[in-house]
């Protein structure tokens, strides 16, 4: 790790004003990310910007009856909140299920959205990786990619993101905000992040210098009757392999409303919204919800070891919307 | 100008206020252990893979490792050092001694910080992932087995000392019948 | 001085539950373990490792490193001090590639090929990573399978009784399959630590590790210095599991502190770890068994395959295990190695016995299922009167009481055999049992006990506790010994200073050390009993049991054990969890109930995080691992891990002082096999590779039985 300059900031116009004068610069939420890709020597920043102190860390209420999330609210403080859990319980689980106690405590919201791949090639600073070294290559096609991307990937990179939160939060069409040099802006979370493309190393459509300082969930009463499943190789305390986020609205047998997304299958949050098409307006039925899986999955290209996911997927789409419809019809 | 690379900070650790220069490299857990000889704070992994270096920053646990210590400044840390009142152990301390929730004892500090906490936690109505329903109205979870399980993994204990550990906490936190 | 006479006896702490002696320090934080004690002018030295597998060294950019702020040394191949190797230690001849920076040789990735000694670890770890060094990259091997070329049979690996393959072929019944165990790692949550100084002409060395006096023979060979001008301490280990040896950083510390005349400490990093402290190698084994339509055994064969490294033979001898375990008509065992561009393998919890017994045991299954015999019964057929390849008597062998306690208690005798026919919801049920033994050895080893003027005693004993227990173990045995209550005995271990004792391995530990120190205790007692008093200074007896164990009767000593598992496998996701696992032993008499049984609930931990989660992945493009991290390489975490209990039956061991056999390894062996077992009771598919991943039973799926909902169907 090199030296490097610390600065805390107690308001957004600073802490934006500091970054743009300093290029080499990062903010520093937690540091549960950002800390270990420094002591791998993954990030080399001349500057952290401490934004922890910000007055972003409210959970409040908005006009239109949806939430707006600050940035540096704990992963913690956001599973806890009693709104989240209310209106968003898929939200609430996604976050109780990354990480740990400990990390939930430091990971910020503004924080989870940026975190970094966990692929075995992009924290080793000795082996090639397009997403840290661009144009050096993708070990992981040939190599170790178990644990890869099915949906979305391309010839150079196949890493996926790790976030369970972000997967939620592409669920509910939540709105990232943010700050710059020039004023506030937003983008929605399908926007946030690039496509993997031949520039892996480009990960979020936020503009140079920007700040997040929130995100914005809209109303979504579907969100009400909402799960997160996750899968991972041990029970607690790792990255998922496959997970969904979903919300159903049954009325009668018929789907009035969904709400799908997985998670670790891409490299960003991956919204279903080709199954979220078929499924509306149709039967709930398990058969429904495993052709629709099908339709989403349709465009996975799978690498030799890592095909298991779409099966894992369409069984785990087929699963949670099955025990949602159960609940609808409590 | 380049920015400084080390600041003069105040540590506030267990009560006690330590003023120091630190490289800004410096995590709070190097800081504990190799500037305030604080060393009951073990270091298993320094990447946050393991909670080892659990302690407790204004009332909650965090990892220490993924902690710089210039970023501490100001926040109220609670060691190990800091859980006995004196010679008289904390009952979390008392219980995994009586009930050997230990083996080789490095995890183990880590494992008492996480355990106060997830009772406060268990206690303040937080939710966690095997919480069957996490929604408000479904009121706060009774602290089970599987609970304190998933509520301790983020402590890891490569000895297998776990199911000791959950009585322990189990009995620390007054419900050894339930688990 | 106080009179000693007329004291009241106490005995019965062996075979009490009594909490750790060191149980405060440890939950109070105060314990301090290698890399905890403090030195003025101490220097911190940081690895850099090499980042190819296999080549030569073409240079090393110190100049640039040693003008960064705080740079004390770099030490590499170009200036290092030069070490011995051609000598034979405790465990035999060393690996060369202790022998850091002595050429410019690269044997595999990871290997250290500098040190950067700094005035603070911050300053050591930048210079480090910034230390640029060259390469002449050679074309490296490491792709592991069984019967590849370069496979090779070792001496003294193979033992033959009987013709297998005539009986295999007039076997009714006949099992042949392949089984594999992944590259595996001790991950002890302490890294690996020493500080090495000089002090008053001595080389003094505060290390973590199995046995201070294994480590500093090691260290005076290398460094061609008088034994008793070394002197090593471990007083508090954190885990070890058969990793905590000799290591490249005490070499490297020993080296800088030589170098700078000041106290050096170097802290291996996680990653690190992963390839400078050993791991079990990987294994590719085929068990063939030929058996009557009963299920009596006619052949017994037995094929393991291990790697090793290119410079050093390591073998893993998993197919050991069958040798004590099953009588039969004919018997062929074998382990074989191939030398790829790895570093070298070593000892880990059970080597051996952990992945042979869950090939071996695997295989009982699968032949109980084809014979249609309960796999309980099918071992009852199949228990030996004595070593099934010795001819030896068992000095005791209870197996069999194992397997009917356990059964009890786990409620066996109500066990459907029938595959994939229980659901609770998404998960599908069943459970499984296998067989565990381990061999119980001693070492000779040296004790010395004194009577103080104060009326406590102090036993000085060179053992290590690296979690087991053994400081209260001989602290309860000293007290019986000396019929004196546990809290008049203070036990000092884990100093190379107090002479010769046998390591934290093998489970012998505590065995070899109880011996010595029941012998010292018993003099002592004795010469107390004469009457007079006890001078200031005390009185010390020594005892050294090299000549008592060379006197012991051959026989086939080992402790036994019946291992019982539930598991809950959702085919749909490829979950697997264990919901109870039940071990009952007997592992000889037990010395402390509280801190035995932690022993043997973490072995089956082990076994439990050996079936569905350990697996070190390597990169064939690069020879290195992939993800070598705790978030990267998985151990079993709290929820992971059911209620576990595990229990004994009376066993001791009447040729030994103590009747002790060893606890330490017996736990982990068969129970990752019991497990595999419980999955294909619960879905009737095999899971013959560990670990049991997800991808893996998602994939694998289930039988749909007659009647039974399929979740693939």
């Amino acid at each position: 790790m090199k030296e490097f300059g610390y600065q805390r900031v107690l308001d957004v116009p600073g802490a934006v004003a500091l970054l743009g004068a300093e290029p080499d610069a990062r903010y520093l939420g937690g540091g549960t990310n950002l800390v270990d890709l420094m002591k791998t020597g993954v990030e080399r920043p001349g500057l952290l910007i401490d934004v922890r102190d910000l007055p972003l860390d409210r959970i409040e209420a908005t006009e239109d009856g949806g939430l707006h999330i600050g940035a540096t609210v704990t992963n913690s403080d956001l599973a806890a909140h009693p709104e989240v859990r209310r209106r968003y319980p898929a939200l609430a689980q996604a976050v109780l299920a990354g990480a740990s106690g400990q990390l939930r405590n430091m990971a910020t919201v503004g924080g989870n959205l940026l975190q970094r791949t966990r692929c075995g090639y992009f924290t080793d600073t000795a082996k090639p990786c397009n997403k840290r070294v661009p144009g050096s290559g993708c070990p992981a096609i040939e190599g170790e990619h178990r644990n890869h991307a099915i949906l979305g990937a391309s010839a150079h990179c196949v890493a996926t993101h790790p976030s369970d939160m972000g997967v939620a939060l592409s669920a509910f069409d939540a709105v990232v905000t943010y700050e710059t040099a020039d004023g506030p802006g937003e983008l929605p979370l399908s926007e946030f992040y690039l496509p993997v493309g031949d520039t892996p190393h480009l990960e979020t459509a936020l503009p140079a210098g920007a700040l997040i300082t929130g995100v914005t969930l809209p109303p979504a009463p579907v969100a009400t009757v909402s799960r997160y499943r996750k899968v991972r190789e041990r029970a607690s305390y790792a990255f998922a392999i496959g997970s969904v986020a979903a919300a159903l609205d049954v009325q009668d047998g018929t789907v009035r409303d969904v709400r799908l997304a997985f998670g670790a299958v891409a490299s960003r949050p991956w919204r279903a919204l080709t199954a979220e098409r078929l499924l509306t307006g149709g039967p709930a039925t398990a058969e429904a919800f495993a052709a629709a899986a099908d339709a989403e999955l349709a465009a996975a290209e799978a690498l030799p070891d890592n095909g298991y996911k779409v099966t894992l997927m369409r069984n785990l789409v087929t699963a949670v919307l099955t025990e949602l419809a159960e609940e609808a019809a409590r | 100008m380049a920015p400084s690379t080390s600041s003069a900070i105040t540590l506030h650790v267990n009560g006690e206020k330590y003023t120091l220069p630190v490289d800004h490299r410096t995590t709070l857990l190097d800081a504990l252990r190799e500037r305030l000889d604080l060393t009951g704070t073990k270091k298993g992994c320094d990447q946050g893979q393991c909670g080892a270096c659990t302690v407790l920053l204004d009332g909650r646990r965090a990892v220490s490792c993924l902690q710089l210590a210039v970023a501490a400044e100001g926040r109220e840390i609670t060691t190990i050092e800091g859980v006995a009142d004196g010679d008289q152990l904390h009952p979390v301390q008392q219980a995994f001694v009586d009930l050997d929730g230990y083996q080789c004892g490095y995890c183990t500090p880590g494992q008492i910080c996480s355990a106060l906490a997830v009772i406060e936690e268990h206690a303040a109505g937080w939710p966690s992932a095997v919480t069957d329903d996490v929604r408000p109205e479904a009121g706060p979870p009774p602290l089970t087995a599987d609970e304190i399980r998933e509520r301790m993994s983020g402590n890891l204990c490569r000895c297998g000392a776990y199911v000791s550990i959950v009585q322990a906490v189990a009995r620390a936190a007054g419900v050894e019948a339930a688990v | 001085m106080t009179t000693m006479t007329g004291t009241p006896a106490v005995t019965g702490a062996v075979g009490t539950a009594h909490t750790r002696v060191e149980g405060v320090a440890k939950v109070t934080g105060a314990a301090r373990y290698a890399g905890e004690i403090p030195y003025a002018e101490l220097a911190h030295g940081w690895l850099v490792l090499s980042t190819v597998a296999r080549g030569r060294i073409r240079s090393v950019g110190a100049d640039a490193v040693l003008a960064m702020p705080g740079v004390l040394s770099v030490l590499h191949h170009g200036n290092a001090p030069r070490v011995d190797t051609d000598y034979v230690g405790l465990l035999g001849k060393p690996d060369p590639t202790l022998a850091v920076f002595q050429n410019d040789q690269v044997p595999y990735l990871g290997w250290p090929v500098a040190l950067v000694v700094a005035e603070t670890s911050e300053q050591a770890r930048e210079a480090a990573e910034a230390l640029v060094v060259e390469y002449d990259e050679e074309p490296h091997d490491i792709a592991f399978a069984a019967g590849r070329d370069g496979t090779y049979t070792p001496e003294d690996s193979a033992v033959e009784k009987g013709d297998v393959e005539a009986e295999l072929a007039a076997s009714a019944v006949v099992l042949d399959a392949e089984y594999t165990t992944p590259e595996e790692h001790h991950t002890m949550l302490e890294p690996h630590a020493a500080m090495a100084r000089w002090e008053d002409g001595r080389l003094e060395v505060v290390d973590s590790n199995q046995g201070t006096m294994w480590v500093a023979n090691e260290l005076a060979k290398l460094f061609s210095l008088d034994p008793a001008s070394v002197r090593v301490r471990s007083e508090h280990v954190g885990g070890g599991f058969g990793s905590k040896g000799i290591r490249a950083h005490q070499v490297c510390a020993v080296m800088a502190a030589t170098a700078l005349q000041r106290p050096v400490r170097v802290v291996l990093t996680r990653r690190q770890m992963f390839s400078l402290t050993g791991y079990r190698s990987p294994t590719a084994q085929r068990v063939r068994l030929g058996a009557d339509a009963d299920g009596r055994l006619r052949a017994f064969a037995h094929e393991a395959q291990n790697l090793t490294s290119t410079v050093h033979e390591f073998v893993e001898p998993s197919a050991n295990v069958g040798r004590a375990m099953y009588a039969s008509d004919a018997h062929h065992s074998v382990n074989r190695v191939v030398r790829l561009d790895v570093p070298t393998p070593t000892f880990m919890r059970a080597p051996g016995e952990a992945p042979g017994s869950f090939a071996m045991e695997c295989a009982l299954d699968e032949l109980a299922e084809k014979c249609g015999v309960d796999p309980i019964a099918l071992r009852v057929r199949n228990e030996p009167d004595a070593g099934p390849v010795s001819g030896l008597p068992f000095s005791s062998r209870n197996l069999l009481a194992c397997f009917d306690e356990g059964a009890r208690r786990f409620g066996w005798a109500d066990r459907d055999p029938r595959p994939g026919v229980r659901r609770e919801g998404r998960w599908l049920l069943g459970t499984g049992v296998a067989a565990a033994s381990f061999p119980s050895g001693a070492g000779p080893s040296t004790a010395a006990v004194t009577a103080e003027a104060d009326g406590t005693f102090t036993v000085r004993i060179n053992a290590a506790d690296i979690g087991t227990g053994a400081r209260t173990a001989l602290t309860q045995i000293a007290a019986d010994a000396l019929q004196v209550e546990t809290g008049r005995v203070r036990t000092r271990i884990a100093d190379s200073d107090f002479g010769p004792a046998w390591i934290a391995g093998g489970s012998m530990g505590t065995r070899s050390w109880a011996w010595a120190v029941t012998a010292a205790a018993k003099d002592l007692r004795e010469q107390l009993a004469l009457g007079g008093t006890v001078p200031p200074e005390g009185i010390t007896v020594r005892s050294d049991t090299s000549e008592a164990l060379a006197t012991l009767a051959q026989k086939e000593r080992y402790s036994f054990g019946a291992q019982f598992a539930e598991a809950a496998v959702d085919v749909t996701t490829g979950e697997v969890r264990v919901r109870r696992m039940l071990g009952i032993f007997a592992a000889g008499r037990i010395v402390n109930p509280l801190t035995a049984r932690s022993q043997l609930i973490g072995g089956m931990t082990w076994g439990l995080s050996m079936a569905l989660h350990e697996e070190a992945v390597r990169d064939a493009a690069s020879g290195g691992h992939v993800g070598a991290d705790l978030a990267g390489y998985h151990v079993a975490a709290n929820a992971d891990v059911p209620l576990i209990e595990a229990d004994w039956v009376e066993d001791a061991d009447a040729d030994d002082p103590v009747g002790i056999k060893g606890v330490g390894e017996i736990g982990i062996v068969g129970a990752a096999a019991a497990i595999a077992n419980a999955v294909w009771h619960a879905t009737g598919v095999r899971h013959r590779h560990l670990p049991i991943r997800p991808d893996r039973v998602l994939l694998g799926g289930a039988v749909a039985p007659a009647g039974a909902e399929g979740p693939d169907a």
